[in-house]
């Protein structure tokens, strides 16, 4: 079936099932490779992009429920709150591997524009979705305070 | 990989470190050197940069844009080596950090071995270790190009010019830069003997923070397999036997055929695969399948009955010494207190946050492969046998890796030759991506084994340990591979690492290993060996002072040999822990000492634990011994992230096989450190001019026996087995 699709604020029609997740519809159909398949049932995050600003899990995601909402993928992160975890990710190099990373940027970037002074608690909620094999919770709980710490002072 | 390396030693002991630079070829403007190793006889080409106009050798290619382009030989796959081997060569080249880029090697055993293994190889956490005089030598004699150029033109002595973040100087107001000079390099003769800096003179190597050269990762710029795009690329699924030993027997692909997007069904050793435009519509063509398994052949065992099997094996049989000193019946009939323990450890998953994938493309002249590759030359030589072609017809274009933890460096090449196998059935040339579902990658096994462990000690009045028996059950993981050769007398000492080379100074002391065989396939897993052997050790340890009425700290300390590195490890992080004031403090802490890879690492874990018996790890404090520290913050993100793996096992990861079926196939049921399990870190590195040793898998062993002995000491109850789990 024809779907409309508005990807990083540009519409598209692209031709899919269903059914299909809106994992593989990025990735195969419009190919923005940056959003990762690492499970295919909603259990680490690797895969997550916003829907309407909120974090989803897109390989769970059937593309008939998102026509026309707004999708944000790494492509697109642009927001106050993506580029300073953005930033603070490279300022505290905690990327290793990489390959969860762009699931971690957007759960995080979610949190702060939800919450933009998390405690520790709230990050634990927010961010326990995604899995790092290579560990780097650590690192991704500073830059996420480095991040909201950048935030308020620009507002301040 | 340890064995692999103790092996090598000798040769690599014997490889001279001089390295042998000779023109090669003339291309346009530039030209292109080949560095020939002592132990390649035919030395060839270097990679080229599409720029012809570009100076190269096997490692350093420099640009006219001035940029400075490192060849890493070794996988990046979050370990750092991309930045670890880059500041290396930068360090000698008296290079600007920020005009350095790091590039993967092709696959080329001659130009890119690891010198410890003696193939083109990641493992083993020897990187460093083995790049470091050749990446000196090759940033040395980069810059002694540069400098001979500069002195030529400027018409001045070489001695009186300086290199300083990429510019190079001269006091009667020369100025060039390394781009500015690269063609006049190009035509630089080497000596056969290159000046290296003074250590007392590095600037990058030991620095902080120096940005990491494996970029793109926080942009979704990074390709990874999954990501590659070419012509006609098709994705293919496969269907793989349900239990371990099962083969297809007959099936039928009539249904998937006929599904939108199903391109072709073609049957391979490993199974069936459809190939499909997309990842979703091969999945559903996958789902359609028709499949009749043979089981005549399929693992009936689960791994209950396997770990009672190994038991019973422990009770009955001997096993191979590997290792024995002094009298150990002896040293048992001397012992006034005699204590024993029994341990057991799971299979466990590497579950890479990328699954298993890779892309083939076959052509007339041979196959080419993209994805996330660690072991070149096995690679190589497996692809070359199933396709019928020479290791030099495959060519490897090697991508980041999502995670390896040992799982890439697969002693059979699975998920490589699979991708090779049907792009081969496909009988065509379009490229295929075989994708593995988390299920697949976890279902193909090539798990850390399964152990079964039984410890004996016997100490005298003093409380000193006088005798150590140290009994092993478990699969080897390198029988039956290319690797078999290091197995010395039924010995595959991967087995019994960590255990038959202890800190502690004991008279009498044996360890045997009964290896025993599954239809499970096994391989490395982070620290190997050493993943088992540090928790059986070092709870024991802590058991025994237990038994004596000692402070674990102080036991350990009393029974240390002569390596003062242990006790400079574990003095550190007592000290940094407060240890000896953590009773006054109201703290649970535990600490566990082991030395794996060269490497010496001590951790002190702090825990809280509730009424109800919920616990929480809340803090890890970590020393370090790695030698000189190439990159403190990449030594200091793999202790990290090391500690976060060994966490998993120690607190709640395990495989289990019901009637040879793998059960947590995924991570809802592979239960896996997130976030909120995640205690703060805090790591000390010691300063030291020994020679750099490995630090990928190091931290990883230490963690569970810490988190053990924390609990033990809160609660009385010995953990010797894996998982704890998430009460106590």
């Amino acid at each position: 079936m024809q779907i409309s699709l508005k990807v990083n604020g540009v519409n598209r029609k692209i031709e899919a099932e269903a059914d299909t997740p809106l994992l593989w519809v990025l990735r195969d159909t419009i190919d923005m490779k940056g959003t990762k398949y690492g499970c295919g049932i909603a259990q680490c995050g690797a895969c997550t992009v916003h829907l309407n600003g909120v974090a989803i899990r897109s390989c769970v995601t059937p593309i008939n429920q998102v026509a026309n909402q707004e999708i944000t993928t790494i492509e697109g992160l642009e927001t106050v709150e993506g580029l300073a975890i953005q930033a603070a990710w490279d300022d505290l190099s905690v990327v290793q591997c990489g390959y969860c990373q762009s699931g971690q940027i957007m759960s995080a970037s979610a949190l702060l524009a939800y919450n933009a002074m998390p405690n520790d608690d709230d990050i634990d909620a927010a961010m326990s979705g995604n899995i790092c094999r290579c560990g780097t919770y650590g690192r991704i709980r500073a830059a996420v305070k480095q991040a909201s710490q950048a935030i308020n002072k620009e507002d301040a | 990989m340890k064995a692999i390396n103790d092996m090598s030693k000798a040769g690599a002991h014997s490889i001279s470190r001089r390295l042998f630079l000779k023109k090669t070829a003339t291309v346009g403007a530039g030209f292109t050197l080949a560095m020939s190793l002592p132990f390649a006889q035919a030395a060839r080409q270097a990679p080229l940069a599409d720029q012809a106009d570009t100076i190269a050798n096997a490692f350093v290619r420099i640009s006219p844009d001035n940029s400075v382009t490192i060849i890493i030989k070794h996988a990046e796959f979050g370990q750092g080596v991309f930045t670890g081997l880059a500041t290396i060569v930068a360090e000698e080249m008296d290079a600007d950090w920020t005009q350095i880029v790091a590039e993967a090697a092709p696959a080329d055993k001659a130009l890119y071995s690891n010198l410890f293994l003696g193939a083109q190889l990641t493992g083993g956490s020897t990187a460093i270790a083995n790049s470091y005089a050749q990446m000196r030598e090759a940033g040395a004699s980069a810059r002694y190009m540069l400098v001979s150029a500069a002195a030529d033109q400027w018409q001045v002595p070489a001695s009186e010019i300086t290199v300083s973040k990429g510019q190079i100087s001269h006091s009667a107001g020369h100025s060039a830069t390394f781009g500015n000079m690269a063609e006049a390099a190009a035509a630089i003769a080497l000596p056969e003997k290159i000046a290296l800096k003074d250590p007392k003179n590095f600037t990058l190597i030991g620095a902080e923070w120096l940005p990491r050269k494996d970029v793109g990762k926080t942009d979704g710029t990074a390709v990874y397999t999954q990501d590659i795009e070419l012509p006609g690329i098709l994705t293919a699924l496969v269907a793989h036997p349900p239990r371990f030993g099962a083969t297809v027997g007959s099936f039928s692909d009539q249904k998937a055929k006929a599904l939108k997007g199903v391109i072709n069904v073609v049957q391979i050793s490993t199974g069936i695969a459809v190939i499909a435009d997309t990842f979703w519509n091969a999945k559903k063509g996958r789902d359609a399948l028709q499949i009749n398994w043979d089981l005549s052949e399929a693992m009936s065992e689960s791994s209950d009955d396997q770990m009672r099997r190994y038991r019973q094996i422990a009770n009955e049989e001997p096993g191979l010494s590997a290792k024995a000193q002094g009298d150990l019946e002896n040293g048992f009939e001397e012992a006034v207190q005699i204590i024993e323990a029994e341990y057991e450890f799971p299979y466990l998953a590497h579950a890479t946050m990328e699954p298993m994938n890779c892309v083939a493309q076959i052509s007339d002249t041979g196959v080419e492969l993209w994805y996330g590759c660690q072991s070149h030359t096995t690679d190589q030589n497996g692809v070359a046998a199933v396709l019928n072609m020479t290791p030099e017809q495959v060519k490897i274009n090697s991508l980041f890796a999502g995670g390896s933890f040992g799982r890439r460096a697969n002693t059979h090449s699975d998920y490589v030759i699979e991708a090779a196998l049907i792009a081969k059935a496909n009988r065509s040339k379009a490229p295929i991506k075989l994708v593995w579902t988390r299920e697949d990658d976890t279902n193909a096994g090539y798990f850390r084994p399964m152990y079964f462990h039984r410890l004996k000690a016997g100490l005298d009045s003093n409380g000193k340990i006088i005798a150590w028996q140290h009994r092993i059950v478990g699969q080897s993981v390198l029988t039956d591979t290319d690797f078999a050769a290091f197995i010395e007398n039924g010995i595959d000492s991967t087995s019994v690492e960590g255990a038959t080379s202890l800190p502690y100074n004991i008279a009498n002391f044996a360890v045997d290993l009964n290896t025993v065989e599954s239809q499970v396939p096994v391989l490395w897993w982070r620290s190997v060996g050493s993943t088992h052997t540090a928790h059986s050790v070092e709870t024991f340890m802590d058991q025994l002072a237990a038994a004596t009425g000692q402070d674990p700290l102080a036991f350990r300390l009393a029974h240390l040999g002569e390596d003062e590195r242990y006790k400079g490890v574990l003095e550190m992080v007592a000290d940094k822990a407060g240890w000896n004031t953590r009773q006054q403090d109201g703290k649970i802490k535990g600490i566990a000492l082991h030395k794996s890879f060269g490497t010496y690492v001590a951790q002190v874990a702090d825990l809280t634990v509730g009424d109800s018996g919920e616990y929480t790890v809340d803090k890890v404090v970590c020393a370090v011994d790695c030698g000189m520290a190439i990159n403190p913050d990449v030594i200091r993100a793999q202790m990290e992230g090391g500690i976060a793996y060994g966490l998993s096992p120690s607190l709640m990861s395990e495989i289990t096989i019901k009637e040879g079926a793998v059960i947590e196939t995924n991570f809802d049921r592979y239960q896996v450190v997130r976030m909120k399990d995640m205690p703060a870190v805090e790591v000390h590195i010691i300063p030291s001019a020994e020679p750099p040793s490995g630090v990928g898998e190091p931290g990883t062993p230490v963690i569970a026996p810490a988190v053990a002995n924390a609990l033990f000491a809160a609660t009385g109850k010995l953990h010797t087995n894996q998982p704890i789990g998430r009460k106590v």
